[in-house]
């Protein structure tokens, strides 16, 4: 048993490394660093360096630009990327639009999406939720009534990420509204934002920011060749994004590099006259979330051997997304409890500049974070996942 | 990175596990248990003939070589089978103790004994008010021309009854908590001057309260440097600890297994109860448990194997400890609510796992000391590793 990386995953990891140093944009990592707000411009000028670089898409085909890394040196360079504090690569288009073209779409399909989601010339969000479809997906109501060689679509998708940024988004519809079984019926369309018929309304968060939308469609007329995949079989296109392979799910080297950030942050801060990390009970949180991480960070290795030798992932992803995340959202409330009473204040009230804006992104952070465990199949999805899969319960 | 046994650790696993099938079920575990010794000699005896006695011991004294690692099939092993066998009190500690620490003279005096089956060993070393400390030693050993004159009492000496030599920690100078001035001492259990005073411990393995009234012990009797063998003491200990960190692993995935089998077959309301979320969620968390608890027992068997800086090694078996008393915990805990009333029951092995599991998370120190240890032991200052 050997814990350590090999020295030739040890070169791969140092390469990356060296590399992130000299072509991370300091600026940008330090927007990354202090949670401070990415725009879309932010977004996609690191996509466009990494693109340039032609590491954007490490697990695609490498005749689509894939760089042929196995899943170790693919985790390895996540793992930089998240530690070296390199802004998120948004997954729409590279790690869900992408896969799922590349093993149902027509060939004309790929050719016209996918070298435009390689160079981040497409910005591609999600349509899946719905008011009354969240973990119950299956529900939605969205219709798609085929009229020609167009569909015509009706209804409204929920919690739609970065929808007002996007050129793009995939949609799940339901295009039989009399099938049998609410699974089937459905179909994976690609509808351009600028469709007429389309409308984005923003929805503010808790942490007052603007991430997520409403998309409203009113008779949008979407060509039956933006359809993946046949008609009727986009719950089967949903399932296969669903245990596409995600080993970073549980983000390690952003939650190393949060850690970090924490114990410093912790020891600059005083509690009855000594340095917060001092005092037992806050040392005690931290000594069992760092713990949780060593182990979490075991595990993934574990999995990853095992995946090395072959084995499809199956209810592995779904562990190291609850216990990746509850170690992400309990960094963010160390975060806040360290920062005391003073992180409350969030912004200024009379337009001048914040003293210290770190300490202002705090508590918007830690309201943020709550997305987590709800987001990408809740915790409770995730453990109905194993309990079925792994326990077959 | 690789997570594969090697050849011969795949050995060792294939052998204690035709072994445990074949004479450590259950019902056998509960004829040992029930048995005037607590522990059987045959079991002893055939871990000799597999060379289980000799893993982690140099092969200059009849040992397999190797370490934690290599002994990390077995340790899942002895805790799956909750064997009451003291492999850990013998080989993780005693012998540890004289291989690291002992003279040529006391090696090859002991060790083939131990690798032979021929000799049990016992660690005296806890006592009333040490809690979990290692350096807290009242037991004191006066000094004439003859030897140490040793005079105090060990409490729940693990497998003290039936352990043909003890190896004593006493104190040779200084204060009752000073890291200095501590002496290991063997002596045979039946010296002059020795009361054993057999216990049945929760788990149903054996100790000793060990008296101690004037016994003499001779000047080759020290193993390591006089006044000085606190290193050794915790490096051992903190290897017995990697070791036991994987006998939780066997113990945890014991208990799951025994848990998800009731979940699948008990019905009620005309299912089984594995059809409830709430229940199937919890099952789930135990399961995420026993796979933590395997990423850091592996990690600190491998830190006591490779190691070389006492700190660092000290701290990771620390946090492993932490993590996995916490997992015993959870696991012992919900095992048994899930089980309902019949896990309560002394007939079902679940019950037994939930002894077994307390018991381990208080061994070599709580969750609380190790969490303490770790922290007491981070680089300074805390902000960088």
């Amino acid at each position: 048993m050997d814990l350590e990386y090999s020295a030739d995953e040890r070169a791969f990891r140092d390469e990356v490394r060296a590399w992130l140093r000299e072509h991370l944009p300091g600026e940008l990592r330090d927007k990354v660093v202090r949670y401070a707000h990415l725009s879309r411009d932010d977004l996609l000028s690191w996509h466009r360096i990494l693109a340039e670089k032609r590491w954007i898409a490490p697990a695609w085909p490498q005749e689509w630009g894939g760089t042929g890394w196995n899943v170790v040196q693919r985790y390895i360079f996540e793992e930089e990327c998240g530690y070296a504090g390199a802004p998120p690569l948004v997954p729409f288009g590279l790690m869900m639009c992408a896969p799922v073209l590349l093993r149902f779409g027509t060939e004309a399909q790929k050719r016209r999406f996918l070298p435009r989601i390689y160079r981040g010339e497409d910005f591609w969000c999600q349509g899946y939720s719905e008011p009354n479809a969240g973990s119950d997906l299956a529900a939605l109501r969205t219709q798609a009534v085929r009229k020609d060689d167009r569909y015509i679509v009706n209804g409204q998708k929920i919690w739609t990420t970065l929808a007002h940024m996007a050129d793009w988004i995939f949609c799940l519809v339901r295009t039989d509204a009399d099938a049998q079984r609410k699974q089937e019926g459905i179909s994976f369309l690609l509808i351009d934002m600028r469709t007429r018929g389309i409308t984005v309304r923003p929805l503010m968060l808790m942490d007052g920011r603007h991430e997520v939308n409403e998309v409203f469609f009113d008779d949008v007329e979407v060509p039956v060749d933006q359809r993946v995949h046949e008609e009727g079989k986009g719950w089967t296109v949903a399932k296969y994004l669903l245990g596409y392979e995600r080993m970073n799910t549980a983000r390690i080297g952003t939650s190393k590099r949060e850690l970090e950030l924490l114990k410093r942050f912790a020891a600059q801060q005083r509690r009855h006259g000594r340095p917060l990390t001092e005092d037992i009970r806050f040392r005690d949180k931290l000594a069992r979330l760092e713990i949780e991480l060593t182990a979490l960070s075991i595990t993934n290795l574990r999995f990853l051997d095992a995946l090395r030798g072959g084995r499809a992932p199956g209810a592995e992803v779904s562990m190291l997304k609850i216990k990746g995340t509850e170690i992400q959202q309990l960094l963010t409330e160390l975060m806040l409890e360290a920062a005391g009473p003073l992180a409350q204040a969030i912004g200024s009230a009379d337009g001048a500049r914040l003293d210290d804006p770190f300490l202002a992104a705090l508590a918007p952070r830690y309201c943020n974070m709550r997305k987590t465990t709800i987001y990408a199949g809740s915790n409770e999805i995730q453990r109905n996942i194993i309990a079925r899969h792994a326990l077959g319960l | 990175m690789n997570f594969d046994r090697t050849e011969e650790q795949e050995l060792i696993a294939a052998a204690i596990a035709r072994f445990i099938e074949r004479d450590y079920t259950f019902d056998a575990r509960r004829r040992i248990l029930e048995s005037p010794q607590g522990c059987s000699d045959h079991v002893w005896r055939t871990m000799a003939e597999l060379g289980l006695l000799g893993i982690a011991l140099p092969t200059a004294h009849g040992g397999l070589g190797g370490g934690a690692v290599d002994a990390m099939s077995l340790m899942e092993g002895i805790g799956a089978a909750l064997m009451l066998e003291p492999w850990l009190s013998t080989v993780a500690i005693g012998a540890q103790l004289v291989a690291r620490g002992g003279s040529e003279a006391q090696c090859a005096d002991m060790l083939p004994a131990v690798v032979e089956g021929r000799q049990k060993l016992a660690f005296a070393d806890a006592e009333s008010d040490s809690g979990h400390d290692l350096h807290r030693v009242v037991t004191r050993a006066r000094q004439d021309t003859h030897g140490y004159v040793v005079t105090g009492l060990k409490r729940n000496v693990a497998h003290g009854a039936v352990a043909d030599r003890l190896i004593v920690s006493v104190r040779t100078a200084g204060a009752d908590d000073d890291r200095e001035g501590i002496t290991l001492l063997v002596i045979a259990r039946d010296a002059p001057g020795i009361t054993v005073h057999g216990l049945r411990m929760l788990d149903g393995t054996r100790a000793a309260d060990i008296t101690f009234d004037d016994v003499r012990a001779p000047r080759d009797a020290a193993i390591g440097a006089i006044d000085h063998a606190l290193p050794l003491i915790e490096e051992v200990i903190d290897f017995a600890t990697a070791l036991v960190c994987a006998e939780a692993v066997g113990t945890i995935r014991s208990a799951n297994a025994a848990t998800l089998e009731h979940l699948r077959t008990r019905r009620q309301f005309g299912v089984p109860i594995g059809s409830f979320q709430a229940l199937q969620h919890r099952m789930v968390d135990m399961t995420i448990e026993a796979e933590q608890a395997l990423s850091m027992a592996s990690l600190a068997c491998s830190a006591v194997d490779h190691e070389r800086d006492a700190t660092v090694r000290a701290r990771i078996v620390s946090a492993a400890k932490g993590r996995i008393c916490d997992a015993c915990r959870r696991v012992s805990q919900e095992s048994i609510q899930l089980h309902g009333g019949m896990g309560m029951s002394d007939e079902l092995k679940v019950s037994h796992t939930f002894r077994r599991l307390t018991a381990i998370a208080q061994q070599f120190g709580d969750a609380d000391h190790h969490l303490a240890r770790y922290a007491a032991l981070a680089p300074r200052p805390l902000s960088s590793e």
